[in-house]
């Protein structure tokens, strides 16, 4: 199953590994697929209904928020870049990593906790009436100004991580020798520093816009819907499946031009990385009251985004643990269970699946192939929603086409095989979450080239030592990554799981969202911190992975 | 195994190796076609040629990384390769250091070093593995990894992962090309002193002239495929049996001349060769630059156009009355100015010349 470049196999003929190649490609894209043609297909009733009604207000709100959230995250994200970059100030090299935390909290998490403190019933709106009476100002939180708040602050750290990456790799002598030129040093950064890392930037952009695109609860606390949370209202109240899919196929429209976008720029990325050993633009000392500035806005950043919503997290968590009841308690522990097998088996799942890809692709050594390989991680642009209607829409046509052919032949229906079990929410993990193992399988197998396995033959190894003493042990840590990773986002994951998870099988993302909807506060703490806490896990990983890199450079 | 490998066996007795008619296709192209050779025991050979000329791909038939389409590989005896019936590289006891060196990154110097000793007790690995770090100088980074050594140490590692397991016959495959220059010319001549001391037989392939030239016992000068010439640096640069092999190796220039009764005559002079053949022969006659000797005079046939200064020697071009160039390789100390009217003089210790 893996790599093996050794020339005397790579030429035996076979048929068979393409494809398993094909159908597992055709399988990762099939969703994709049906949901774009159904925006092809006459409209329904329904679908008519909505495009006079509510259809032109989630179109719009969905937009709004889209360039919402790209102006606020390229703001924030690569303002702060620029300053831990280009500038010394108290705290730079704990900001420089603790800046990326936010990342932990799902935007539904973050989503209700500033509802509840910044609506009209929360500590901070109460405050300002009882200062300045009953009149006094105070911006509406439940708009579509709050939603984008929400999602800017919980998804910052993707334009931040990208900017500065690629503000740290330009060579510093672009940057000096405009200044040698007679630019200040702000007319370098807007004409040299920022164009240089523009591409990483709009990558950036794009992947923060993906993931707002995405989201259908948040939107919803703030009472802003957009096509996401259209998809879910319409699947739940008017159970119309082609309507639903229409919506989808629409959705999927902005998420293939986001794709688009981020993919030119990640394309062009490759010009303007690896300055080597040349130092990089060089680092400005702060001092005074220029010193203070830089620390607070970072300070503020991360207060706002990461410390609290962590502190109402513990505040709420701690009034829970208070009341806790066993029954509460074994609810919790049901839904932890739930969540956890969930994320374990899709996490060993999607891991295995890259796997058999990865090598199979490699094994053809076709660079056709190879290419098209890469299509299976298509799933990470597309939203969660989307991949759902994708699936139900064939599995359901399964599961009726089987139940009608068993209760004529044998005079029995099995029920719903494909979409009341794991088996069409597995799936749906699998397109979602494939790129995420797929690139973090890949790279390992990157690492250990032709010659290192041709070396281990020359040296006396047979094809069961190369195996295990050298190419497993170098993918073992890529695989082991892939499968983190891929664990903490099904933990996370929201659209895929409401819609196609077994009728009252709830995991703790599905119970924080639906508690959180009731303004249950004090019943999402726990379940909520869980998630938080485990979603600092693959924030670890990243950082040990880009020190790894920091380390690389000065040797 | 046998721990005493590294005493020197340097027989020369030719026919250790020995590649008879070998022969090998990627699709149309003919990467290596009909290719004789024999060496000896202990001997450091050397595969010459440009990029793509096939010296890369035969070292791969004989390493058994690439299966052979015809002819026949032999090591000390034993048929390694036929077509149709290959030995795999993991039995044939050959070694082979690769151009990236192949260090396998998630295992310590140690472990690199061991990897071809399995098999044997921990403590004849242990006492072995010294012996080899030993060897190339690395005793103290044995529990280092390859991402924390410098290029060069890399290089040694890869030796001694190499040489450890007694190999048959040593393959180096342009292994100073990732080096730089002045790194370069230290780890050849240190390379080499471990290899002589091990008693290896070499086969390097490389495409550097002066690495081969100064090297090898032997060089194999290859082209399109095919084995050109065979012969000791001498030979194959004073004597090239081709007018490929003439360019390749050093500078060269041709003049068209005629042979007729043991003379070669041409405009810029006339040389006695043995060759007593009947009749007269149109050819060109190969001149080295270091066989070219200059001298001031005002009414000299050639005129200085220009001048490359190299440090100690200088290259000068000199056109010749009936307009032909030629160079001429000098000693620094008298430079003279472009404009200068010489006198040309050939000195030729052979006499080279290819048919027209």
């Amino acid at each position: 199953m893996v790599v093996s470049p050794n020339p005397n196999q790579s030429k035996r003929p076979s048929r068979l590994l393409p494809l398993v190649l094909y159908v597992t490609i055709a399988l990762v894209v099939l969703p994709v697929v049906i949901v774009a043609s159904s925006l092809l297909t006459p409209s329904t009733v329904v679908w008519r209904h909505l495009a006079q009604t509510i259809l032109p207000m989630l179109l719009g709100n969905t937009a709004l928020l889209l360039l919402g959230v790209s102006a606020g995250t390229l703001v924030i994200g690569t303002g702060l870049a620029w300053l831990i970059t280009a500038f010394d100030f108290p705290g730079r090299r704990q900001f420089r990593w603790m800046l990326v935390l936010p990342m932990a909290i799902p935007a539904y998490v973050m989503g209700f906790i500033y509802m509840a403190l910044f609506d009209f019933a929360g500590p901070f709106h109460t405050f300002v009436r009882s200062t300045w009476g009953q009149d006094a100002y105070f911006p509406q939180i439940r708009s579509g100004w709050g939603a984008i708040l929400v999602m800017t602050l919980t998804l910052y750290p993707y334009v931040y991580l990208l900017a500065k990456a690629g503000f740290e790799e330009q060579a510093g002598s672009n940057f000096e020798a405009a200044k040698a030129l007679g630019s200040s040093k702000l007319r370098a950064f807007f004409t040299i520093a920022l164009p240089l890392a523009r591409p990483s930037i709009a990558a950036g952009v794009a992947l923060a816009a993906m993931e707002s695109l995405a989201d259908f609860a948040t939107v919803r606390y703030f009472n802003f819907p957009t096509v996401a949370d259209g998809i879910l209202r319409v699947w739940h109240g008017m159970m119309d499946l082609g309507a639903a899919s229409e919506l989808a196929g629409l959705l999927a429209l902005f998420s293939l031009f986001l794709l688009l976008i981020e993919h030119r720029n990640r394309g062009r990325m490759k010009y303007y990385q690896s300055r080597g050993k040349l130092p990089g633009i060089p680092v400005v000392r702060l001092g005074g009251w220029t010193a203070a500035l830089a620390t607070l806005c970072c300070a503020l950043t991360l207060f706002a985004a990461f410390g609290l919503p962590l502190l109402q997290l513990l505040v709420w968590a701690v009034r829970e643990l208070a009341i806790l009841t066993p029954a509460v308690m074994a609810t919790y522990w049901r839904l932890a269970v739930n969540s956890l097998t969930l994320a374990s088996l899709a996490g060993g799942l999607v891991v295995l699946l890259a796997l058999i890809v990865a090598s199979l692709s490699r094994l053809s050594g076709r660079r056709t192939l190879q290419n098209l390989s890469r299509l299976v991680t298509i799933g990470y642009a597309i939203p969660g929603a989307v991949i759902a209607v994708g699936i139900l829409l064939p599995l359901a046509f399964l599961d009726h086409s089987l139940n009608i052919m068993t209760s004529e032949l044998w005079g029995f229906a099995p029920g719903l095989l494909f979409t009341g079990s794991l088996v069409g929410l597995m799936y749906a993990y699998i397109v979602r979450f494939m790129a995420i193992a797929y690139s973090s399988v890949d790279a390992s197998m990157e690492k250990i080239t032709p010659n290192t396995v041709l070396a281990a033959r020359a040296l006396g190894a047979n094809a069961r030592r190369v195996l295990f003493d050298v190419q497993l042990p170098l993918i073992m840590p890529g695989v082991l990554a892939g499968a983190v990773l891929v664990f903490v986002d099904v933990m996370k994951e929201l659209p895929i799981t409401v819609m196609m998870r077994p009728m009252g099988y709830d995991t703790l993302a599905v119970w924080v969202w639906q508690m959180a909807a009731e303004s249950l506060w004090t019943s999402t703490a726990l379940p909520a911190l869980i998630i938080v806490l485990v979603g600092l896990v693959p924030i670890k990983i990243l950082l040990e992975a880009s020190s790894a890199g920091d380390k690389k450079h000065i040797g | 195994m046998n721990m005493h490998c590294l005493l020197p066996i340097r027989d020369l007795h030719p026919g250790y190796v020995t590649l008879s008619g070998i022969q090998k296709k990627f699709g149309a192209i003919d990467a290596v076609h009909n290719v004789d050779l024999n060496i000896a025991r202990g001997e450091f050979f050397s595969l010459l040629g440009p990029s793509g000329c096939g010296k890369t791909t035969t070292l791969r038939l004989l390493a058994g990384l690439e299966d052979l389409d015809g002819g026949e590989i032999k090591i000390d005896g034993q048929t390694v390769a036929l077509a149709g019936k290959n030995v795999p590289p993991e039995k044939r006891g050959v070694g082979i250091v690769f151009q990236d060196y192949a260090l396998f990154p998630h295992l310590s110097v140690f472990a690199n070093v061991a990897f071809g000793l399995y098999g044997m007790g921990k403590a004849d690995i242990k006492l072995r593995v010294e012996q080899m770090l030993d060897l190339v100088g690395l005793q103290s980074s044995a529990q280092k990894y390859p991402h924390e050594l410098s290029g060069g140490q890399r290089q040694r590692v890869a030796l001694a992962r190499t040489l450890a397991p007694c190999p048959s016959v040593v393959l180096l495959d342009e292994p100073f090309s990732n080096l730089d220059a002045e790194l370069r010319d230290a780890l050849r001549q240190e390379t080499k002193e471990i290899l002589r001391a091990s008693g290896s037989t070499v086969i390097l392939v490389t495409h550097d002239q002066e690495e081969a030239l100064s090297l090898s016992d032997r060089v194999g000068v290859m082209n399109a495929g095919r084995l050109e010439q065979v012969g000791t640096p001498y030979d194959i640069y004073h004597q090239p049996a081709t007018r490929f092999v003439a360019n390749f190796v050093g500078k060269a220039d041709f003049f068209p001349a005629v042979l007729q009764e043991g003379l070669v005559v041409a405009a810029i002079g006339s040389f006695a060769v043995e060759q007593q053949l009947a009749g007269v022969r149109e050819i060109d006659l190969m001149v080295r630059p270091d066989d070219v000797v200059l001298a001031p005079e005002n009414e000299g046939t050639g005129t200085i156009v220009a001048v490359k200064f190299l440090g100690g020697d200088a290259i000068y071009q000199v056109m010749l009355s009936d307009q032909t160039t030629l160079h001429s390789q000098r000693m620094s100390a008298n430079l003279l100015p472009v404009g200068t009217q010489v006198e040309v003089k050939i000195n030729l210790p052979h006499v080279v010349y290819f048919p027209r």
